[in-house]
């Protein structure tokens, strides 16, 4: 309960009434303050096993110390969900399947029970999602905790950065399930929305999503993909970019290519990191923390 | 009297085709003649990748792939088309703005589609 009075205390400093999203940076413990009818996961994003190159002279490091940043935190999050991106793209299928072997050997040193996962265009856009099917499973799918409705959606299996019409119905149908004020959060790789399309950050037929989701009063989506934060709204759909865990890419259109920013000896692991996400059910409202990859 | 109607149809006849070709001549001038530009594309690269246009001048792209499957996607004037092994996509527009621009590759070919891109300068 003194929990939970301290999360609402926040909520009022931050000036934010009704249905809304409350951002929450350099807040550690925020995350954790939450009471019974609440609950906290992680969105790890980007992970890209299997890269090498400047960007990250610690490639094959920074996973494992990320999990030991999570496997640190004073409370476990219910679940973490992987937004996409778990491993780096390569043309060899053999190559491909090792990466995500590797890579889930890897995760299972994380301390906490639920993981989802979900891919990326590295994942899954060379062979239609087989090879992370055959790690993973659905590339697609929905699940009810704790009076919030998640649903993955899937823009990468697709190599023209598609839903599809198939799956946009799926993804109706999923919706007609709900009431209008049910809070809906939705995981996906690519923006819905076309943030940067002249760098391949968009959803080719993103919009349709949108426009399903326009009725329902509390939607918010969580995605990868840029390796930066970044928040959005379109209506009052919120969209939320979640830094990567290999490289950080740069602020849309601030360069001429969308090269990964170098790597700063300085300040290693700059632009790196992952989030929690407190969900604050009743009031459909989420708290954002951003953690780094190591402690400051 | 007849000669005079006779006269007076021909000329009327030569008048309708004269007027006929003029008009045709001016809608020729209306619609000048695209400009075309073949580009080709294999894994990570178009060619050319680089094009100058000049605003206003009717471009018709004649797309086509080398080896698999690839997008050209110009979204600073909603251009996009398929680029097929063996076959031609053909997409047109007309620069309106001068100014640097960037095409690229939008269906995932392979580990280098993240560099797959090209630039087209529009001048006035």
């Amino acid at each position: 309960m003194e929990h939970r009075m301290g999360r609402r205390d926040f909520l009022k400093l931050a000036g934010i009434g009704g249905v809304g999203v409350v951002f929450g940076s350099a807040l550690p413990g925020m995350a954790n303050a939450h009471g019974e009818d609440d609950f906290f996961f992680l969105q790890l994003s980007d992970t890209h096993w299997g890269f090498e190159g400047a960007p990250n002279p610690d490639a094959k490091g920074t996973l494992p110390k990320t999990i030991q940043a999570v496997n640190s935190l004073r409370e476990k999050p219910d679940f973490i969900i992987f937004t996409g991106d778990l491993t780096h793209t390569t043309d060899n299928p053999v190559e491909r399947r090792k990466r995500l072997a590797e890579f889930k050997q890897i995760v299972g040193d994380l301390n906490v029970e639920t993981l989802y996962f979900m891919p990326g265009e590295h994942d899954a856009s060379l062979d239609n999602g087989k090879a992370f099917q055959e790690f993973f499973g659905r590339t697609r799918y929905s699940f009810e905790h704790k009076g919030v409705h998640f649903i993955v959606v899937d823009n990468v299996s697709d190599p023209r950065a598609q839903i599809g019409d198939e799956q946009l119905a799926w993804l109706a149908a999923d919706l007609k399930t709900q009431p209008a004020n049910k809070p809906i959060v939705i995981f996906t790789h690519r923006p819905l929305f076309e943030l940067m399309p002249q760098w391949d950050w968009a959803t080719r037929d993103g919009a349709k999503a949108i426009e399903l989701l326009m009725p329902y009063k509390n939607v918010t989506v969580f995605y990868g993909h840029i390796h930066q934060e970044h928040h959005h709204m379109t209506g009052h759909i919120a969209h939320h970019a979640a830094k990567g865990l290999m490289f950080p890419l740069p602020a849309p259109g601030s360069q001429p290519t969308r090269a990964p920013l170098p790597w700063d000896p300085a300040q290693p692991y700059k632009g790196l990191g992952f989030r929690s996400v407190e969900a604050d059910v009743d009031e459909a409202r989420y708290v954002i923390t951003e953690y780094p990859v190591l402690k400051a | 009297m007849k000669t005079n109607i006779r006269a007076v149809l021909i000329a009327s006849v030569v008048a309708i085709v004269a007027i006929g070709a003029t008009a045709g001549y001016v809608s020729a001038q209306a619609a000048p003649r695209a400009k075309v530009i073949k580009i080709s594309a294999k894994r990570f690269d178009y060619s050319p990748g680089k094009l100058i246009l000049k605003k206003g001048q009717r471009v018709v792209l004649e797309l086509t792939s080398k080896d698999v499957v690839m997008g050209f996607n110009l979204p600073d004037f909603n251009v996009r088309g398929d680029m097929i092994p063996g076959k031609v996509t053909r997409v047109e527009f007309t620069p309106d703005k001068t100014g640097e621009f960037t095409f690229l590759c939008d269906i995932f070919c392979g580990s280098g589609h993240e560099e797959m891109h090209g630039r087209i300068t529009v001048v006035g």
